[in-house]
């Protein structure tokens, strides 16, 4: 049994313009220790499939399955999964200075985070914030500072010192390094690479997915359009959203192959696969009937070319 | 001559504390003597984390910063024939003013021929990078972010300047609209003959758009050099690590990243001698005292201990 299986995932947003589907059926797992990248653009639903596991997109409409551990997440009452968030599943978001509440030093919000979870008394819960803030090397004597007073990454540190202040069995990092520079970036992803529980990164950026994950998983308006082993999707991309991604990256001085158009809007997807009218190999049935995952198993991908192969 | 010579610019910015008698008590060196030269027709890129003081620069070039000190040396009329793209789609274009007139503004301001003949200018110039004319009359908000970077860009050239200055022009937008706008930077530059300054954090985008590459670091150029020398032979430290350190969609490169120690000093109070010391896993004593000139011929760089070709830059405690 896989830590996180999901399947079957929505998520409906009731706007004034009817209903904007966010995440139009998701299935994943994530096994124990590993790490699942999970890639695409801004409005391909990413972050709202996994917050939605969470209970984290309040007004949102979420169907499907979510067996974390065995135990259902959708639907669990409130008091539940709060138990679960923060204890067993840690988070780290991309902005740590809204994440953290300025008036608190970040000792008090790490050792809460502890008193909350568990029956330890002050100076304990005080002691692991100590702990974890030098094992995401920060010295323990700031344990008393404020938000701040810490620069971008070492504020990221701390996202990650309360997310693993329980030693959850999988943390969320919801794009954890795009606010940061490139040498700090490459900091905190040598540090997410050491904490040793599963992972789902979510990013934009197919650097950190290069990096970082064992499995990824590539997502266009609301749907995953691939799933690879890391090597496996660079090498061998075979959607063609995932190769358009890949093409409009610089490799040397070639002339960049953007992908056409812009992603289309979740109020009224295209019909077929939404990405038919981007495609620059789109065929008759593209339109009209919306492929399925297809092909191997380690590597599927929702493309009717998929069929001829 | 070159089109664009800056010598030795500084620009400070004065921090004041109190509310009626508002003394200055310190000064944020944002560029702290940078000199280089752009020519007719090349692009020159500059890198740098924040805070480094690229953006400064930017605007010292354009002219919406005057400099604290140094000399800015254009080869024509810099107010008509410097022009800039901003970073941010959003921010930067007028969400009360439709898409025409604010295309238009730049030929208004410098009395540019008639309403009509400025309408016919705004919907060439709509054409040209790829936006409807039609659209004419629509506002920002009708707009995706790549679109409104190209009524920027449209904006930018509406008065056939000489040089463009790019201040992270393709930052906020998703990858696959980002090729589209450097593509189109592209083209109109062999087709108007335009020279760029690119500025922007993304390495692998300045390695691909640009001739020339400058690294600033905390106020200051480290290394300059044409694009290829610079990213296959960097000789400063702090180059080498921002180039191992830079996101790069491949999965078999070695991973032995470059993990500096800490983050960039303030530059309210920047180190002595060579800035990059207190990070710099090659730094010694002299290096503390004696602050480095940029030197060299081409390939230009500010070290005491540069690497040495094919040398590599080893790890300063990983992961701290």
């Amino acid at each position: 049994m896989s830590l996180l299986e999901v399947s079957g995932l929505r998520v409906t947003f009731a706007t004034p313009d009817g209903d904007l589907q966010a995440v139009r059926g998701v299935s994943f797992e994530v096994e124990a220790g590993q790490t699942l990248g999970v890639v695409g653009e801004s409005g391909s639903g990413k972050s709202v499939s996994v917050q939605a596991l969470l209970g984290l997109v309040p007004g949102a409409r979420v169907e499907g399955s979510a067996l974390f551990d065995g135990e259902q997440l959708i639907g669990m009452p409130a008091e539940r999964l709060r138990r679960i968030r923060g204890a067993r599943i840690g988070m780290v978001f991309q902005d740590p200075l809204s994440s953290l509440h300025p008036m608190y030093s970040v000792g008090r919000q790490i050792a809460e985070a502890v008193l909350v979870h568990r029956k330890v008394s002050k100076d304990q819960a005080w002691s692991v914030a100590r702990e974890r803030l030098e094992q995401v090397g920060i010295p323990a004597v700031r344990v008393r500072d404020y938000p701040h007073q810490f620069s971008g990454g070492m504020r990221q540190r701390v996202m990650i010192a309360m997310a693993m202040a329980l030693d959850p069995e999988l943390i969320i990092a919801d794009e954890p390094t795009t606010a940061l520079d490139a040498t700090v970036r490459a900091q905190i992803l040598e540090l997410l690479g050491r904490l040793g529980c599963a992972l789902i990164i979510i990013t934009h950026d197919l650097g950190v997915i290069a990096d970082m994950a064992d499995e990824v998983m590539v997502m266009y308006a609301g749907k995953p359009v691939e799933k690879a082993g890391r090597r496996d999707l660079f090498r061998d991309p075979r959607h063609p959203y995932t190769r358009g991604l890949l093409n409009s990256l610089p490799h040397g001085k070639e002339r960049l192959q953007p992908i056409t158009g812009r992603p289309p809007s979740l109020l009224s997807p295209p019909s077929g696969c939404s990405f038919h009218p981007r495609c620059p190999v789109r065929i008759p049935r593209c339109p009209i009937e919306e492929p399925p995952m297809l092909g191997p198993d380690d590597h599927p991908d929702a493309c009717w070319l998929e069929v001829g192969r | 001559m070159s089109l664009l010579e800056v010598s030795d610019v500084r620009k400070y910015f004065p921090i004041k504390s109190g509310i009626f008698f508002q003394r200055e008590v310190g000064r944020v060196h944002a560029v702290d003597g940078v000199s280089l030269s752009v020519e007719a027709g090349e692009t020159l890129g500059v890198v740098g984390e924040s805070g480094c003081g690229k953006s400064t620069l930017a605007r010292c070039m354009t002219g919406l910063h005057e400099v604290t000190s140094g000399t800015i040396a254009f080869d024509g009329d810099v107010r008509r024939d410097v022009q800039m793209v901003f970073q941010d789609p959003y921010g930067s274009l007028n969400p009360r003013r439709r898409i025409g007139s604010i295309i238009a503004d730049p030929l208004v301001i410098h009395r540019e021929g008639t309403p009509s003949s400025r309408r016919g200018r705004v919907r060439d110039l709509m054409a040209l990078v790829g936006l409807n004319p039609e659209h004419y009359n629509r506002f920002p908000a009708e707009f995706s972010g790549g679109q409104r970077q190209r009524v920027g860009i449209a904006r930018a050239l509406a008065l056939n300047p000489r040089l463009v200055v790019c201040d992270e022009p393709v930052s906020a937008l998703d990858v696959s609209i980002q090729a589209q706008v450097v593509n189109l930077l592209k083209d109109l530059q062999t087709e108007l003959g335009l020279t760029y300054v690119f500025i922007a954090h993304d390495l692998s985008v300045v390695r691909y758009v640009s001739d020339r590459v400058a690294v600033m670091y905390l106020g200051k150029i480290v290394e300059i050099a044409p694009g290829e020398e610079l990213y296959e032979r960097p000789r400063h430290p702090y180059t080498a690590a921002l180039l191992s350190a830079a996101s790069v969609a491949d999965p078999d490169r070695p991973r032995d990243r470059v993990v500096l120690r800490g983050d960039v000093p303030s530059p309210i109070s920047p180190p002595s001698g060579c800035r990059f010391h207190p990070r710099c896993p090659k730094a010694q004593e002299r290096c503390r005292v004696e602050e480095p000139l940029l030197l060299g011929d081409g390939h230009k760089w500010a070290c005491h201990f540069p690497l040495e070709p094919g040398e590599r830059l080893r790890s300063a405690e990983v992961g701290r």
